[in-house]
């Protein structure tokens, strides 16, 4: 099936998990990123068992914060 | 080396200012040329922390912003973040938290009232060194 990561067309296999495509995409630090599927975000907790389906829009989104506390 | 408009400049100022005492941030983007970077567009995007020590992006506009980057052909290059009351250099929780070390990551001081000042930085390795920053009028 086709998928559309970060604007950019993929053929994927079928069912591909969230899990899986960013193990595919070779994401770095994972733990940091959030996903959105057609601009809903999903859960980490279901990255392993929510499924793509033909025509999803995925976008990887890291964490960006930090703070003023801690001035070396 | 990286380059900010004047105008992009102000607009960041002006931001920051109005977020006090509360740290504000958002986004830049524009072209990477070999090794520099020229600034297009800056993102003033909510700092969901709403604090004067932290910040953090509001994913959702995050999500919109890098869409509007993508429709008008432009790279993202990193963020910016504004430190209400300390130094213009990255604390231990900025380096911490910079897990992209393609990023630049500006940080405005506005510890001095009317003498912003505005660096940026490449993190990597847990070690973060003070880019080249132009100011273009």
């Amino acid at each position: 099936m086709k998928i559309i990561v970060s604007g950019e067309v993929k053929e994927v296999k079928d069912n591909l998990t969230i899990a899986e495509l960013i193990e595919l995409e070779k994401v770095e630090t994972p733990q940091y990123v959030s996903v959105s599927v057609n601009d809903e975000f999903a859960k980490s907790e279901n990255f392993a068992t929510d499924k793509l389906h033909e025509g999803d829009v995925v976008e990887f989104l890291y964490f960006m914060g930090g703070g003023s506390n801690g001035i070396f | 080396m990286i380059k900010i408009s004047e105008e992009d400049y102000q607009k960041i100022v002006a931001h920051a200012i109005s977020q006090l005492p509360n740290e504000a941030c958002g986004l830049i983007a524009g072209e990477k040329v070999g090794e520099d970077k020229y600034i297009k567009k800056v993102y003033l995007l909510t700092n969901i922390d709403q604090s004067n020590e932290h910040f953090s992006l509001d994913a959702k506009e995050q999500l919109a912003a890098i869409k509007d980057m993508r429709s008008q052909g432009l790279a993202p290059l990193g963020n910016w973040h504004s430190h209400p009351e300390t130094p213009s250099r990255p604390s231990e929780e900025d380096i911490r938290l910079a897990y992209d070390k393609n990023a630049s990551y500006l940080i405005l001081s506005l510890m001095e009232e009317g003498k912003p000042v505005l660096n940026s930085f490449h993190v990597e390795n847990e070690t973060a060194n003070k880019e080249e920053l132009v100011i273009e009028a």
